[in-house]
């Protein structure tokens, strides 16, 4: 490992002047979300940077993550930047196992005591150990001791950062998330699944330009990224507003490219890059594609009610129970109304969103 | 009889109009280009009376199918394009209208690293950078002095 290399003496050693060190720093901006006017600062810093050790761990997880971003193609900036970083362990994607790729994780925490970043993949179970194990050594186990000296931790995808589908009812692993373990480091959460490749690769073109761990939101997830909703950055949001929707997948809405909200779109009560960096490099997303969100970047996703429910009704069969009201002799709208508040309450209390007023 | 009566029917259809297919108009706009339009006038406003440049991520904007070729579209091409060839091709236009440029930045596999409206005079990466003007300077220098002893 050099580590007394600079980014940018790497850079210059490759032949790249530096008017390709500075479109460098320009998509590098572009990939940190940040606004063009930085781009003179990502510059001064990226000059100075130091290539940092990083140690990969996979727990209870699809390697979904991991195919996101290493399937991206690696367009230059990525590439460069893992080009750059000193990926010292990930047992998915390193030829050694066993005891010889347990001897280099230990060799890159003890060599890089306390500045190293570590980045998880997966949850962690807490039920028998067995249930998830690598060279014979329990995921919890493995998580606390490689925590101990990293400078901050990476939960990337939704499994690390809030359990993910392990975690869904009935959750047989006993699976939690990284910071439901780890409370003693800063633990960024870059949360999808999978995660959009370019916001991991942000994530850790921010720790290398600037040291420092970028802003976080409630759900520790970085505010760049994961700042706005997808309903308030989506391209058919203008349709919202003009009250047109897709009422199915087939019909005239649908074909005019109308709002998604009433086929079970998530957008408002997800927050995510997904519509503006999109996917596949930026050819499409699942909104263009003309499926609605399905908020895989929000903690219990898996657990909120149906993907195709819209969120304006309360999960259940409103029609069926209010038509039962008025045969029972009760006022329609002021069972209804009683009838979802009482759902409203109780989902409250399970913490289910149900409309956008109650998530606003 | 009735077989045939059908089969003459089928082949009496040879006109492609015949067939009953009816062409989508396609997706509807979404209007997300005026807002653009509109930042990109108050930049140009904020250049020419101040002389205050601005740079646009369009990466970091909400974009539909069309929405792109469509702001395009209405941009035009102007007098100047250029190509910048460091680290994949950056293909670098003016549109219609001076002082809005267009720069499309690839990686070396032709991928889209990033799409700016550029508002300026020129492009800030097409100017000669003091790093590579100085190495520049060391680069000829070296061909002088080789020259300079071949011919002795």
């Amino acid at each position: 490992m050099k580590k007394l290399q600079t980014l940018g003496d790497s850079l210059r050693r490759q032949g790249i002047t530096r008017r390709g060190f500075l479109k460098f720093c320009t998509a590098t901006a572009s990939m940190m979300a940040l606004p063009p006017s930085m781009v003179p600062a990502i510059a001064a810093a990226l000059e100075k940077a130091r290539r940092p050790s990083v140690i990969w761990l996979s727990f209870q997880e699809c390697t979904g993550c991991t195919e996101s971003l290493t399937r991206s193609h690696a367009p230059t900036v990525e590439s460069l930047i893992f080009d750059f970083i000193s990926l010292d362990y990930h047992h998915t994607l390193q030829a050694a196992s066993g005891a010889a790729a347990e001897a280099a994780r230990e060799a890159a925490m003890h060599d890089n005591q306390g500045s190293y970043l570590l980045v998880v993949d997966g949850s962690i179970p807490l039920g028998n150990p067995g249930y998830s194990t690598i060279a014979g050594i329990s995921n919890l186990e493995m998580l606390k001791e490689t925590a101990a000296g990293a400078a901050a931790v990476i939960a990337v995808g939704t499994c690390a950062a809030f359990g993910g589908l392990p975690h869904a009812a009935p959750n047989p692993t006993g699976a939690v998330s990284v910071s439901d373990i780890i409370t003693d480091k800063p633990i960024i959460n870059v949360s999808g699944c999978p995660p959009v490749p370019v916001v991991i690769s942000g994530v850790l073109a921010h720790f290398l330009t600037f040291g420092s761990i970028p802003e976080l939101d409630a759900h520790n997830r970085p505010k760049v990224f994961f700042g706005t909703s997808i309903h308030d950055r989506c391209y058919r949001r203008p349709f919202y507003d003009k009250g047109l929707f897709a009422n199915s997948f087939d019909d005239e809405g649908a074909k005019q490219g109308w709002c998604l909200y009433r086929l079970g779109c998530k957008g408002p009560m997800t927050y995510n890059a997904c519509a503006t960096t999109k996917w596949n490099q930026g050819t499409s997303w699942p909104v263009q594609a003309g499926h609605g969100c399905l908020g895989c970047s929000e903690p219990n996703f898996w657990d909120v009610g149906g993907f195709y429910k819209s969120l304006s009704v309360p999960t259940g069969e409103v029609a069926r129970n209010a038509a039962y009201a008025v045969a029972a002799g009760v006022a329609l709208g002021a069972a209804a109304g009683a009838l979802n508040r009482s759902r409203r309450q109780a989902a409250k209390a399970k913490h289910e969103p149900l409309s956008v007023d109650d998530l606003e | 009889m009735m077989v045939l009566d059908r089969w003459i029917a089928i082949n009496a259809m040879t006109v492609l109009s015949d067939i009953p297919i009816h062409e989508s108009p396609g997706p509807a706009s979404t209007g997300n280009v005026l807002p653009i339009l509109a930042q990109i006038r108050y930049a140009l406003e904020k250049l020419v009376s101040a002389g205050e440049s601005t740079l646009i991520d369009l990466r970091a904007l909400p974009f539909g199918p069309g929405d792109e070729a469509e702001l395009f579209g209405r941009l035009g091409r102007g007098e100047v394009s250029a190509e910048l060839q460091a680290l994949g091709i950056s293909r670098i236009w003016e549109t219609e209208f001076p002082g809005v440029w267009v720069v499309d930045h690839a990686n070396p596999e032709g991928e889209r690293l990033a799409l700016h409206i550029e508002i300026a005079e020129f492009p800030a990466l097409l100017r000669s950078q003091p790093e590579d003007m100085r190495e520049a300077l060391e680069r000829l220098d070296g061909h002088l002095k080789s020259l300079g002893k071949d011919e002795e």
